[in-house]
């Protein structure tokens, strides 16, 4: 309970920070909406083939939205020269990653929960439904949990930028694999039971990397 | 510097810390008694940073012993950190926030109790309470520098470590940064800290180290040496002959 307690003080204060420079949340949002509004210009056809395209598109536009987002997880740390800072309080090199990651899940299920809409918007199709944002939640959370971990790693490197998506992507392939899957199965309007597979993918991707991060987290920060 | 174990603020046994083939710190011993000031003198790049970056538990070591009040740093590292304060180059304090902020962040992480008052006595203490909603951007180095202090000693640590604590700050912050650590509290606090300055570090002290080469090259206690002595010990030991250590 302290942990989260803690993770959750961590988290408040990267939201409370957000919301004075709004740096992720403008950056990243507009970012993915060039993206869909790309892709819909590039893309058209009938109703049909939008249902077989947007889940693809919706993934790559996370995915892409996703990298910068995390990109900026510990960057304010680096720049602020707080990283240190965190570290000396009495709390877990473990709990230092939850809050990190508790933040930047919050950023992007926020850019999510704006884009969705906008996204049904332009290609026409129903995203707003329980098993989409089902796969949206469950899937966000595997990326961030990969993603606070090699922000954390790519933070000390000169070209982080570059650093974060050569580790991340390779890594979040499979999931992101499993939830276009899943998407498309939710977009044609297929019922809970053939979703659950993927989601089942999803849901163990999930908790491998949450604890396989929450794990080596301290070797990452502490060398 | 002697002491009995129980009675030991700082133990340190063996400490070396290397990255890669480059040895910063070559097997460091030292102890400090409870409420004792330690200062530790040495040119650039002779471990005074590594040394208090391992003693916060911010660095691990390659080899050797850390004891601070009794606890090995090597296991209790989390109730070590609740019982040490910092101040080092870096404020650690987040420049889109303000002071009050930053200060109720690290409440909320030491578990401060009854915070908004603690906030406004340590503020207090190093005359930022006019400034304490201005965000930490807006201030300059030496006021962040002071907030950095109450930062520090926001949890009423028992020991504290600064790493040239002096940066940035004017005469009369200096003198109120030492004020501030001594009066703080009933209990005397156990201070060990990095300078530059030999003349106001011999002041500040009880005993002192110059480490050099990331090796002890010389330790005495303070009212053993003047100035002179010190500058001439610091000189021999660091063979920084065109040297002008303050």
């Amino acid at each position: 309970m302290k942990t989260l307690n803690k993770a959750l003080v961590i988290a408040w204060k990267d939201i409370l920070s957000e919301t004075r420079t709004k740096e992720i949340i403008s950056s990243v949002l507009i970012f993915a909406i060039l993206v869909i509004v790309i892709f819909n210009f590039a893309f058209s056809g009938s109703q049909q083939t939008m249902i077989s395209l947007a889940p693809g598109i919706l993934w790559v536009t996370f995915a892409f939205a996703g990298v910068l987002s995390l990109n900026r997880a510990f960057i304010q740390e680096k720049d602020d020269d707080c990283l240190e800072g965190l570290m000396v309080c009495p709390v877990s090199r473990e709990t230092i990653y939850l809050g990190k990651m508790l933040g930047s899940l919050f950023f992007m299920l926020f850019i999510e929960a704006i884009v969705l809409p906008v996204f049904a918007l332009l290609f026409n199709v129903n995203v707003i439904s329980l098993p989409l944002i089902t796969i949206t939640v469950l899937t966000t959370i595997g990326f961030v949990a990969v993603g606070t971990l090699f922000s954390a790693l790519a933070v000390n490197t000169k070209a982080r930028e570059m650093v974060l998506p050569i580790l991340f992507f390779p890594i979040v392939t499979p999931i992101i694999i499993s939830a276009v899957s899943a998407s498309g199965l939710a977009l044609g309007g297929e019922s809970w039971g053939s979703i659950t597979y993927w989601l089942g993918i999803i849901a163990a991707f999930d908790v491998i990397f949450l604890v396989v991060s929450y794990l080596v987290f301290s070797f990452v920060i502490e060398e | 510097m002697k002491a009995t174990t129980n009675e030991r603020a700082v133990e340190v046994k063996g400490l070396t810390k290397s990255f890669g083939n480059h040895l910063a710190l070559g097997g460091i011993d030292f102890i400090v008694e409870p409420g004792k000031t330690l200062a530790i003198f040495g040119p650039n790049g002779a471990g005074k940073t590594t040394l208090i970056k391992i003693l916060a538990s911010i660095m691990k070591p390659t080899a050797g012993e850390v004891f601070i009040n009794g606890l090995d740093l090597n296991h209790n590292a989390e109730d070590i950190r609740s019982q040490i304060g910092i101040v080092s180059h870096q404020t650690f304090l987040y420049g889109n926030l303000t002071a009050y902020e930053n200060l109720l962040f690290y409440c909320r992480m030491y578990d401060v109790a009854d915070f908004k008052q603690r906030i406004l006595q340590v503020v207090s203490m190093v005359g930022m309470q006019y400034r304490l909603h201005d965000r930490i951007g807006t201030l300059s180095r030496g006021m962040q520098q002071r907030l950095s202090i109450a930062r520090c000693l926001l949890h009423k640590p028992s020991i504290v470590l600064l790493d040239e604590p002096e940066t940035g700050l004017d005469q009369q912050a200096t003198s109120m940064l030492w004020g501030a650590l001594r009066e703080d509290g009933a209990k005397k606090r156990t201070i060990i800290f990095t300078s530059h300055s030999l003349e106001r570090g011999l002041n500040a002290c009880d005993d002192l180290i110059i480490l050099n080469r990331g090796k002890i090259a010389h330790r005495q206690p303070s009212m053993d040496l003047g100035l002179a002595g010190l500058k001439k010990a610091y000189q021999n030991c660091t063979g920084a002959g065109d040297e002008n250590p303050e």
